[in-house]
């Protein structure tokens, strides 16, 4: 299990449940823990379905093919089960939860993690919490808010890397967090990013995204192109320079 | 697992005030009413003879009023009428020492947590068991200020002038048939008085509790808060589950003189074999304030629209209420305002919850009478269904009569979103844990003004209630 990749696709499959639209084709991707991979794509091409369905959204159904995260099937797997396991997405349009403050939603995932009977040491989580807002450089008063509820695109998005930063997956799947950042935003969430790996430098990213800009913060270690429900290219960093100056209008064509 | 399965796997047996204790009283009316028994509540009571009048026209009254017709189904009251006991009498005497209080009666109260009630922050606690109050204690240091806290009894015994200045006067006999029927046989309740300038800093407490299967509870309460005063009233109430229908008719009079501030609270969790028929009415003065806050969770019907009536310029009134409506239960909930003076303001913010087949309505009146210039009403009522099944209704009723008044009316029907729960879920929480926060989240601008036992109490419910069948 030690040698199991972290993340291993193979030959996904997924359509829109009880609907005949497919989404995803034949889709492979393995990632190595530890990496950081991006993957980029036109619009509608399938990226947030992909992340969906590694989280286990019902919305979506597996028609073939499978899905191991470090070597085990999480296909069964309910979302919170894979949540559990360590299995994280930000969302590209993140829910709200009126009357839910942040701190008590975090406060009631940490505690779903303990076993039976455990309770959570309230300052511990107080401590985790503080150092994750130091972190994305939110005001103590940002976690008493209701997630969600009214914040700017923007807040949106930090308050993603907010929970990610307390609740410490080892996959984490970013669904284009850059959008709706301004460029201060985008520099302070990077940072966040990058010191969350580098505390644990086993964490996997899957970090889907538009803009070459930010993988400058947060350097890939692979970069594919997903056009049509599969991976149709994959390439070191120098890959999303080239996208950004040409587009994917080859792979339209062709597809 | 599907939100549906989950829903309907939610069982309701988890009422945990449910137990039954041995009957015990040392005097009962024969089931049914008639005019024997209404004499007879009075003579053991040993009221005057204006109280016997009230009472006997009150019955007058009740008997000519048709059962209505708007609201719950009450096609089966009128059998259930027939059948219940109007007058349990559980012991010769209201205690002021807790320790008087028979036994099998402190173990009832003690199950349900009533005299640590006390210990906490109360400045006085009432204890209602079947008809009577069999315990009311005021602390000494309010007693000393003048306040006055006893059973609506000995409020008529020992405060007559001021008793029989307001009794009645407030919810006339004739204001609908239950608060007439509750006029003609009403026992308990609390008497209330809070001296001019007196501000009671911590809550008076009354818990009524119905044992007695095929029971009638009609405690009338009576509070009157004198200018510039400040109080706080909390009521709680619970029965055990019997298979056959019990009866709560209380009518709960008060006036907010000049000045004054006061908030009553209700946490009703009736077991759901329970009809909870309440009349309840403020006036508020000039520049006083009236606050109701009103948690209906139990009960199998119930009926209760909670009201200012703004007679003072400046008078403020606040009606906030929660219902939760689950399998078999229907909550007939609101509120009443009525803008009598100028510059006089009111809101009234209703949520409720339907769960499997249990139905929420909001029937809200908002009244403003001419003259009453620069007045102002929000409502806003907001229901959540949880499935499918659930039902919730709204019936606001709108009359302004002056052209210098704004009153706004908002109302809003949501559902638990598929894409919450997946949102809470990819955070780890389970399907009950994520519908169980949503609901509390929905709750959250009502429960955090509720008592800290009652909003602890509340969350404990949401729990259960969201409670599904993993595993
Ligand atoms: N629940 C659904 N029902 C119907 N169609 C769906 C559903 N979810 C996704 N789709 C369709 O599947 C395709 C892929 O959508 P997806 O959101 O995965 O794209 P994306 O690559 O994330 O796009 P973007 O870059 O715009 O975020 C789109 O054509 C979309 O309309
Ligand atoms: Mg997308």
């Amino acid at each position: 299990m030690s040698n199991a990749p972290a993340l291993e696709i193979q030959g996904l499959s997924a359509k829109v449940a009880n609907e005949d639209t497919s989404i995803l084709k034949d889709l492979d991707l393995v990632v190595e823990p530890g990496q950081i991979h991006a993957i980029m794509g036109p619009n509608g091409s399938g990226k947030s379905t992909l992340a969906k369905v590694l989280s286990g959204h019902p919305s979506y159904q597996v028609t073939s093919g499978e899905v191991l995260y470090l070597g085990q099937s999480i296909l069964d797997l309910e979302p919170d089960e894979r949540a559990l396991a360590g299995i994280f997405m930000a969302f590209q349009y993140p829910v709200e939860i009126p009357g839910v403050s942040i701190a008590n939603f975090l406060r009631t995932a940490l505690q779903a993690r303990l076993g039976h009977g455990e309770e959570l040491d309230l300052f511990d989580f107080q401590d985790q919490l503080l150092e994750a807002m130091e972190l994305l450089e939110v005001e103590p008063s940002f976690a008493e808010r209701p997630v969600n509820d009214g914040f700017s695109g923007g807040e949106k998005k930090r308050n993603e890397i907010l929970q990610m930063a307390v609740l410490r997956p080892s996959l984490a799947i970013m669904d284009e967090t850059d959008s709706g950042l301004d460029i201060d935003a985008l520099q302070v969430v990077s940072k966040g990013v990058n010191s969350l790996h580098k505390q644990n430098p086993e964490m996997t990213i899957l970090l889907i995204t538009h803009y070459q800009r930010i993988l400058d913060y947060i350097k890939p270690d692979l970069v594919h192109v997903m056009v049509d429900g599969k991976i149709v290219r994959t390439g070191g960093p120098e890959l999303a320079l080239e996208l950004e100056k040409q587009g994917y209008a080859d792979w339209k064509i062709s597809s | 697992m599907p939100k549906s399965e989950l829903v309907e796997n939610l069982d309701l047996d988890n009422y945990k005030y449910g137990f039954v204790d041995p009957e015990s009283h040392v005097y009962r009316t024969k089931p049914g009413l008639d005019e024997s028994i209404v004499r007879e509540i009075s003579r053991q009571k040993e009221e005057p003879d204006w109280m016997l009048k009230f009472r006997l026209k009150a019955l007058r009254v009740y008997e000519s009023k048709p059962m209505p017709t708007w609201g719950g189904d009450l096609s089966d009251l009128e059998a259930t009428l027939k059948e219940i006991y109007f007058y349990v009498k559980p012991q010769e005497q209201t205690e002021r020492s807790w320790e008087d209080v028979p036994d099998n009666i402190k173990n009832t109260f003690e199950k349900l947590g009533i005299p640590e009630a006390e210990q906490k922050a109360l400045a006085g606690v009432g204890a209602q068991y079947e008809s009577e109050m069999v315990y009311h204690s005021l602390k000494e240091e309010w007693s000393s200020k003048g306040v006055i806290f006893d059973s609506i009894e000995d409020g008529l015994k020992n405060h007559p002038e001021i008793f029989k200045e307001h009794f009645g006067t407030i919810i006339p006999i004739a204001d609908n048939k239950f608060s007439a029927l509750n006029a003609a046989v009403w026992s308990g309740g609390s008497f209330v008085y809070v001296p001019k300038g007196v501000h009671l800093e911590t809550p008076l407490q009354a818990y009524f509790r119905v044992n007695q299967e095929r029971m009638g509870q009609f405690e009338r309460t009576l509070i009157i808060v004198d200018e510039g005063a400040r109080a706080h009233y909390i009521e709680g109430c619970t029965a055990p589950v019997y298979s056959t229908d019990s009866f709560h008719s209380g009518v709960i009079e008060i006036v907010v003189k000049k000045n004054a501030r006061f908030r009553y609270t209700t946490i009703q969790n009736w077991s759901n074999n329970m009809y909870n028929l309440v009349t309840q009415r403020a006036v508020v003065q000039e520049n006083a304030t009236m606050e109701w806050l009103d948690g209906n969770l139990g009960s199998k019907l119930t009926m209760k629209y909670p009201s200012c009536y703004l007679m003072g310029r400046g008078a403020h009134g606040s009606i906030m209420s929660i219902a939760y409506a689950g399998s078999g239960q229907h909550q007939d909930t609101g509120g009443k305002v009525v803008h009598a003076a100028e510059n006089t303001t009111s809101s009234i913010i209703s949520k409720s919850i339907s769960k499997e087949d249990g139905r929420s309505s909001y029937r809200g009146l908002c009244k403003v009478l001419e003259g009453a210039t620069g007045s102002r009403s929000n409502v806003e009522c907001d229901a959540l269904l949880i499935n499918e099944t659930s039902r919730t209704d709204t019936y606001p009723y709108i009359e302004v009569d002056e052209k210098c008044a704004t009153v706004g009316h908002e109302a809003t029907v949501s559902k638990v979103g598929d894409e919450q729960l997946f949102y809470l879920k990819n955070r780890g929480l389970s399907e009950e844990e994520a519908m169980a926060l949503v609901v509390r989240g929905f709750l959250e601008p009502i429960a955090k003004e509720l008592p800290l036992e009652y909003a602890v109490e509340l969350n404990r419910l949401i729990e259960l209630e969201m409670e599904g069948s993993v595993g």
